[in-house]
């Protein structure tokens, strides 16, 4: 087996606030004190610029000491939460930008999925825009004019194709950017997290493509955090932590590794002071959170396991007829659900009426209900009829993560934002 | 899928660049393709939805000549070489400085326009620069056929020398711009500054150039350290072969083509050693 990808003692380090300072100017004043400040400035940039190479205070690595080795017509997964690296390793294999350390050998041409629609022109038409993308990916025009014909019925967008891509609609921009990047034929085809934009049928399509590019025997390096995703179309995966890489495995594996300890998103909303408007007193939230079985916070639950769903707020008086809940929807917006804590009328007996000091409210969201994908928690404090304290409808978002749910063993997308996990019996009649 | 082309992929290397980096103009070989593109892309989308299209190509040199000849021929009456009328003295002059300068506002942009492109992948960033200069040309060939009528007008035969000398002189414009380009683009990713002085460079750089004026004002000790702008042996350049006045290629032109040359040069190595942190700072 040849090796595509060679990775060997690669880190890349950032410097964090070293020339780069955000003009933001909310007041005259800032503007008034910025520029008196100038002087400091350019001599402070100039000095900088002098001792290239000395040691600046705040650098971090985005990437630390990684090495792997992938052979041909594997595909590989990564996962890892926000800035564990796995963009900036993807920016590397893919020449954007240097490493700090080490080295690449990289077999052929990377293509990437995340390049979609970069140097379309919004004033050219849609054949102009395939020809310049095409360049720009790195496409011969010898063989742009191969496969236009089959760019165009993959983009759908035929009659369309001497039309500004300015006058097209958002979603036949992208079809038309996506079939030109799926036309490129890379040895090596690196997606990352494209698959968050676009619709349902987009997100298909995308993933159909990286199977086929598989099949045909091309290395690809597939990153996402949909954890079902990675396990449908992987066999191998690492997991990296802080620009570490902390375990290489079989997908399977190295999902469940990921899943289970415990580094995945926040998965907790907390309100300070200056969050929360005036005229909610005297209801004041403090947090809500996304526990697991095990009581940890955790942004991404699992299918198959039940969640807990914790808002703390304080009262700094006594409120009656008090009820705090949730929206629950997906992030296409459909609601799932509306739920109170005092739904139950023999708890709104008891809870109606609170009197000031902090409080819990917390609910327990039973296994097998989420299907996969991302979802939206919003939060309500009222008073029926009388007054709404607070409402935020987009509090925290949390991911559902479906390994093991019903009817998993079918690489699919399941229509429908539940997944239960239903009692089928089946009978034979003769 | 029609075809499968079978042929042994090449392996790249990546690793940190040290020191200044080479130039790697294999890249810019293998780039070709881009490098036509980028021109073309810039040509069609330069007078997209403007009223007057690409006659603005000749308006602007036009009324600019208008200008000058009532300011600085009628009113300040300067003096114009060998008795040249000052419109087209002047027009010859605003043909490859008007080239200069649009050069030098569309290139000096030419990264941070493109953002998106320098920051999610890879290609020979000198491509966006190069070509920002190259598509000037289309307005220079453009506002040349004004040129080529105020001569029939004017009763005005270039030279024989005109053959090979005017392709030289504009050689000598691109190349100026060319290295003055990559300075500023390269600088302009990450002090958007450039953006705010430029205007003012153009400006002074326009009075230390002999568009308004003839070069022969200036008193002689003070002409070869006059011709230590590259632009000042453009326009002289531009004046001798075309109108036939002034002094034809001299230690001064050796000069102009010797900085230019620096400049070039000295851009395409910071070019070149900037460019890997561009996706970083951009």
């Amino acid at each position: 087996m040849t090796t595509a990808i060679s990775v060997k003692n690669l880190g890349k380090q950032y410097k964090i606030g070293a020339a780069q300072q955000k003009f933001q100017y909310n007041m005259f004043r800032d503007v008034i004190v910025d520029t008196l400040m100038t002087p400091v400035r350019v001599f402070r940039a100039l000095r900088g610029q002098s001792m290239r190479g000395a040691i600046t205070t705040s650098t971090f690595w985005a990437l630390n000491d990684i090495s792997f080795d992938l052979e041909e017509g594997k595909v590989l997964g990564i996962v890892g939460r926000n800035g564990a690296g796995k963009s900036t390793l993807l920016k590397i294999l893919s020449r954007v930008t240097e490493p700090t350390v080490g080295t690449v050998s990289v077999r052929g041409r990377v293509g990437s999925l995340l390049e979609v629609g970069t140097g379309f022109h919004p004033e050219l038409t849609g054949r102009e825009n395939i020809y310049m993308n095409g360049a720009i990916l790195g496409m011969k025009s010898a063989e742009i004019d191969r496969k236009f014909d089959e760019i165009v019925d993959f983009s759908e967008v035929g009659q369309f194709i001497d039309t500004p891509v300015k006058r097209y609609s958002s979603g036949m921009y992208l079809r038309l950017a996506f079939a030109v990047a799926a036309h490129l034929e890379p040895e090596i085809l690196v997606v990352d997290e494209v698959l968050a934009v676009g619709d349902a049928e987009f997100q298909r399509k995308c993933l159909g493509k990286m199977s086929d590019v598989a099949q045909q025997g091309r290395t690809v390096l597939f990153v996402s955090h949909n954890m079902s995703a990675i396990l449908r179309l992987t066999q191998e995966a690492i997991v990296l932590k802080k620009g570490q890489l902390i375990k290489r495995a079989p997908t399977a594996e190295a999902v469940d590794y990921y899943l289970s300890s415990g580094q995945a998103e926040s998965g907790e909303r907390i309100w300070e002071a200056e969050d929360v408007p005036a005229a909610s007193a005297p209801f004041r939230p403090v947090a809500i959170r996304i526990k697991d079985r095990s009581d940890k916070v955790v942004d991404t639950v699992r299918s198959t396991e039940p969640v807990t769903v914790e808002w703390e707020y304080q009262l700094d008086a006594s409120i009656t007829g008090l009820r705090v809940g949730m929206y629950l929807s997906t992030m296409r917006g459909e609601y799932v659900f509306t739920a109170f804590d005092t739904d139950d009328a023999a708890q709104f007996e008891q809870f109606g009426a609170r009197k000031a000091g902090r409080y819990i409210s917390r609910c327990h969201i039973p296994a097998d209900f989420f299907n996969e994908g991302r979802y939206l928690l919003g939060v309500n404090a009222s008073s029926f009829a009388v007054k709404r304290y607070f409402m935020d409808e987009n509090a925290l978002s949390f991911n559902v993560d479906i390994t093991g749910a019903p009817g998993t063993h079918w690489p699919e997308i399941r229509q429908g934002s539940i997944r239960p996990r239903l009692d089928w019996k089946i009978e034979k009649l003769d | 899928m029609t075809e499968i082309i079978k042929h042994e992929p090449t392996t790249i290397y990546i690793k940190p660049s040290k020191g200044f980096a080479a130039l790697n103009l294999r890249d810019m070989w293998i780039y070709r393709e881009l490098i036509y593109f980028m021109i073309w892309r810039e040509i069609k989308v330069r007078y997209k939805q403007t009223m007057l299209g690409a006659a603005w190509a000749i308006i602007q040199p036009v009324l600019t000549m208008i200008v000058f000849t009532f300011l600085f021929g009628r009113i300040a009456k300067l003096p114009t070489d060998g008795n040249v009328p000052y419109p087209i003295f002047s027009y010859t002059a605003l043909l490859p400085w008007g080239l200069f300068v649009a050069a030098l506002n569309q290139a000096s942009r030419s990264l941070t326009s493109n953002q998106n492109m320098v920051s999610k992948i890879y290609f020979p960033r000198l491509v966006l620069p190069l070509a920002s200069v190259l598509s000037g040309l289309i307005d220079f060939i453009i506002a040349f056929v004004i040129l080529i009528g105020l001569m029939i007008y004017y009763h005005i035969a270039p030279s024989i020398n005109v053959l090979w000398a005017l392709p030289l002189f504009l050689l000598l414009t691109i190349i100026t711009a060319l290295g003055v380009a990559l300075w500023l683009s390269a600088i302009n990713v990450q002090y958007r500054d450039v953006n705010y002085a430029l205007p003012f460079m153009t400006q002074f750089w326009l009075f230390a150039t002999p568009v308004a004026y003839s070069s022969s004002l200036i008193s002689e000790k003070w002409r070869l350290v006059y011709s230590l702008n590259p632009m000042a042996g453009v326009v002289n350049g531009f004046r001798w072969a075309l109108l036939g006045v002034g002094n034809g290629p001299d230690a001064g032109l050796w000069i102009s083509v010797g900085i230019a040359l620096i400049i070039l040069i000295s851009g395409l190595f910071y070019f070149r050693n900037m460019e890997k942190t561009f996706a970083d700072t951009i």
